[in-house]
């Protein structure tokens, strides 16, 4: 299908037409105009970034690309030739590959077997010998290898997303759509991908990058367009001479400006871990971990991921009992490890992630919101819901903390990543917790949003709340914290203050170089 | 050419349309069968309705059926919203029923008889329905699989017990004894058999309507049934939910044994129960897992039920028709459940 055909009218007389367009694309949901007017082109060969705030589309309008949703408007064109996708099956046959933010995998199978799904053998017979070749191809064009007899389960994330993409190379994607793609990365892994991403464009592929690190954006792309409530808000031609405060204000439509961090002075700690050690956990248990955090202060927690965190944040909010060591909150020693005695003492919680453990997507968002406190007096009394009271939680949340959504009954599944992260923040921060701990806070959110959060944790620390922070970006570690602890493997490897840490050092840490306490 | 597109919204009626829908798609389909065994499909209809529905006698008997798939259909319902997959209201019923007997059998006075009865039956339904629930918990052992083989255990422990310790010696029949007079469920209207447990059933389902929207365990079934990890992580023991759900469940199941030893039969033999437990998963299923819908779902199935008898009488379509009609509501419904999910679009045609 190549573009020997006339070039159909309206569109500019380039030697080749693009490889993908698409032309007022209008999709609303209900009242809400996720998409509206926008026209969109990539070129064979071609980066495009598509940046835009939480819930300006950019999902919606890859969706239809991909044949997810059918647009209320407008047309795709394939090198020129209008073409109608209804589904993921036409998207495939007319060269489209979509990465999706949550992979679709089957887990028990293997990396092969994941590949030769839906895909027509010879009589009936899958093509085994004739895939491998395939895999192996693919893998050695791009830099993309992965054992082909590894079961998905045995997978890390970011293998798993390197199959995603090996997938939609393996059924002849000519343009391949990545839907946040680094938010689930370790910063080293970003840069593989990218490697593999300017590999493939150099072969003539299309892509379509989305992500709200602008950084990569402006490290990545040859092309940029900003989406703000669903239109079109302006086209960056030179993203890598663009700066992120230029981009960040065609985004958001004003300028963003870091939050100040007033100095304070730490009170008594309300958090401290002495000899904390777990086993029984899916990732690397800890050994012998003290830590403190004191009023008022902000702890970074710093560290290559699998070092550790994910058992540090279940124990802090009781969802690992430690097998040695003792916890105290504000001074009272924890007897029991469970969310709701921690909750007691005090602790809030933010988990790292947003949709399996922190809501109940099919259910109304006023339902998650008063989920972990909804057997206290607030909320119900001798066994009975109070359903009014429950609302107006929801409503006051909603509107002090701007979370755009349609009302406190909407499905929570319904909303955009921004919003899910303050409706979790807010129902944790009503309840003045004396210590919050949050994992991968900003992860998925645009500018503007994580903006707020950081000034939401920096005045809880200057009402003398203690806050840990678990994170794999270390600007905004550096950024947030009082003092950076850095995790190897089960192990606090070190501590620095504010002022002593860097980049480069905690890196340095982050290996197991170098220590410090 | 058609196809499915996931729907961004369901309309909210659709909850109360569909199950309509399911029920008319149920009786054109098998009005094709009636029309197959050679009688007239609007007569052979008719005769079910005024059977079932025709006068107030008709209506008592309706609702004498009516009360135990109300109560399984509860069961189901509840035991589905926590996503405990308890397809035992059968074993559950029968429990309950040879339990209830056999406290029924002892000479007390009435009221006291009738209410250890509901205590004990409930209980022996709860027991029972907590086997599975604990290996699920305790072992991971796929609940689906085990509560249903237990109705078949039960159901053979029933039969060995009227087989053998209750065999009626006098007629040698396989019956239980017959349970105290005293113990028999008052008749709320003369000369029908419509019974007090019929109207405990019609109370069961809005008090398990308000338990299940407007309790804090309630809350807790739902959000355990709809995602078990965000809801450990808010707190919440769902080991003890899904064993709280489990023994909830069961009693209502073993609730709808006593109420047939308890009002109709006033004993117990080997088919006091004509798969009422399975009913029970197409009632929750009409219902869509409200408790407040069980009471018209299982009014329709036991009007099918009545009807389908007097129809065979009446116009010779075996009566089996309406097992027939049960179970393609039931997939009538489930289809008309992705409804909910996805839409119907005419893609192709034009190009
Ligand atoms: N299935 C849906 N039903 C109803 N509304 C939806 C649905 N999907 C998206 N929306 C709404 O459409 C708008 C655009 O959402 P979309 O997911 O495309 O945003 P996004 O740009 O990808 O945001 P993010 O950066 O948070 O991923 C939002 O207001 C969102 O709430
Ligand atoms: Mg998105």
């Amino acid at each position: 299908m190549l573009s020997s055909n006339v070039v159909p009218t309206g569109s500019t007389l380039a030697l080749s037409a693009p490889l993908i367009e698409m032309r007022g694309i209008t999709k609303s949901f209900g009242a809400v105009k996720a998409n509206e007017a926008v026209d969109l082109s990539v070129a064979p060969g071609e980066i495009l970034g598509l940046l835009g705030e939480n819930g300006a589309g950019k999902t919606t309008l890859m969706n239809v690309l991909f044949g997810a949703y059918a647009p209320d408007a407008g047309e795709i064109l394939v090198e020129g030739r209008p073409i109608a996708i209804h589904n993921s099956a036409d998207a495939l046959a007319a060269g489209i590959g979509m990465v999706h933010q949550h992979f679709h995998l089957a887990p028990r199978l293997t990396v092969l077997e994941n590949l030769l799904i839906g895909i027509p053998g010879k009589s009936g017979r899958i093509d085994r010998a004739g895939g491998l070749a395939r895999v192996n191809e693919i893998g050695s064009r791009h830099g993309l290898s992965l054992d082909p007899n590894l079961p998905v389960s045995a997978l890390s994330v970011g293998e798993q997303q390197r199959l995603e993409i090996i997938k939609a190379l393996f059924r002849g994607a000519r343009l391949l759509i990545l839907d946040e793609p680094t938010a689930v990365l370790a910063p080293s892994e970003v840069d593989g991908l990218f490697a593999a991403l300017r590999s493939m464009a150099a072969q003539g592929l299309g892509i379509i990058f989305i992500s709200h690190k602008l950084n990569e954006v402006r490290a990545l792309t040859h092309r940029c367009v900003v989406l703000r409530h669903g239109k079109v808000a302006g086209r960056v031609d030179h993203p890598a001479s663009t700066t992120s405060a230029e981009m960040a204000k065609l985004m958001c439509g004003h300028e963003i400006v870091p939050p100040t961090k007033e100095p304070s002075t730490p009170g008594a700690s309300v958090l401290t871990l002495d000899g904390i050690s777990t086993s029984g956990h899916a990732g690397t248990p800890l050994r012998e971990v003290s830590l403190f955090v004191r009023a008022g202060e902000i702890l970074g927690i710093a560290g290559v991921s699998g070092n550790g965190q994910r058992a540090l944040a279940d124990v802090i909010s009781g969802m690992l009992p430690p097998n040695a060591g003792t916890m105290t909150i504000a001074g009272k020693t924890v007897a029991q490890f469970s969310p709701r005695e921690l909750q007691a003492l005090g602790l809030g919680r933010i988990p790292e992630d947003r949709m399996t453990t922190g809501l109940v997507t099919n259910l109304p968002l006023a339902d998650s919101m008063v989920l972990p406190r909804v057997g206290t007096e607030a909320f119900s009394r001798k066994g009975l819901l109070n359903p009014a009271a429950i609302r107006a939680f929801a409503e006051a949340q909603i509107k002090a903390y701007d979370i755009r959504c349609p009302g406190p009954m909407v499905r929570a599944g319904a909303l955009s990543g921004g919003n899910l992260q303050k409706a979790l923040l807010a129902r944790e921060l009503a309840f003045d917790p004396k210590v919050l701990i949050v994992s991968q806070p900003t992860r998925g959110l645009d500018i503007g949003a994580a903006r707020f959060i950081h000034e939401k944790f920096l005045a809880m620390r200057g009402k003398g709340c203690g806050i840990i922070v678990i994170g794999e970006d270390l600007e905004e570690l550096l950024m947030l914290s009082d003092r950076i602890a850095v995790m190897y493997e089960g192990r606090i490897a070190g501590t620095l203050s504010g002022a002593e840490a860097t980049v480069a050092r905690l890196g340095l840490m982050m290996t197991g170089a170098e220590g410090r306490a | 050419m058609f196809r499915l597109e996931a729907r961004t919204s369901t309309p909210a009626w659709f909850n109360l349309v569909l199950p309509f829908l399911a029920i008319v798609v149920t009786l054109i389909l098998c009005s094709g069968l009636i029309a197959v065994a050679g009688a007239g499909v609007i007569e052979a209809y008719g005769v079910m309705l005024s059977a079932s529905l025709g006068d107030s006698y008709a209506i008592t008997e309706t609702l004498v059926r009516a009360a135990p798939m109300i109560f399984t259909g509860l069961a189901v319902a509840i035991a589905f919203r926590a996503k405990f997959w308890n397809i035992g209201a059968e074993g559950q019923l029968l429990a309950g029923a040879v339990a209830s007997c056999a406290v029924g059998a002892i000479p007390m006075p009435g009221y006291l008889a009738m209410l250890l009865m509901a205590l004990v039956g409930a209980a022996a339904g709860a027991i029972v329905a907590l086997v599975p629930a604990t290996l699920r918990v305790k072992f991971k052992v796929d609940d689906v699989v085990s509560s249903l083989l237990l109705n078949s255990v039960i159901y053979y422990a029933l039969m060995a017990l009227i087989e053998g310790p209750w065999k009626d010696t006098f007629s040698g029949y396989p019956i239980s004894p017959p349970i105290e007079d005293s113990a028999n469920f008052p008749v709320l209207i003369e000369g029908t058999r419509l019974h007090i447990g019929v109207i405990v059933a019609l109370i069961a389902a809005p008090l398990c309507w308000f338990l299940i929207a407007r309790t804090t365990l309630g809350f807790q079934i739902r959000v355990t049934g709809e995602n078990p990890e965000a809801a450990r992580y808010g707190g919440i023991n769902v080991q003890r939910v899904l064993l709280s759900t489990a023994l909830l469940s069961g009693a209502l199941a073993g609730l709808a044994g006593v109420g047939e030893v308890g009002g109709v039969h006033f004993q117990v033999m080997s088919d006091i129960s004509p798969g009422y437990g399975y009913s029970g998963i197409v009632v929750a299923m009409l219902a869509r897992l409200n408790p407040l819908g069980a009471v018209p779902a299982a009014l329709f199935l036991a009007a099918v039920m009545t009807g389908a008898e007097a129809m065979s009488r009446a116009t010779g379509v075996p009566a089996f028709l309406s097992d027939v009609i049960q179970g393609t509501a039931l997939l009538a419904m489930l289809v008309a459940l992705l409804f909910t999910a996805y839409r119907i679009r005419r893609v192709g045609a034009p190009s």
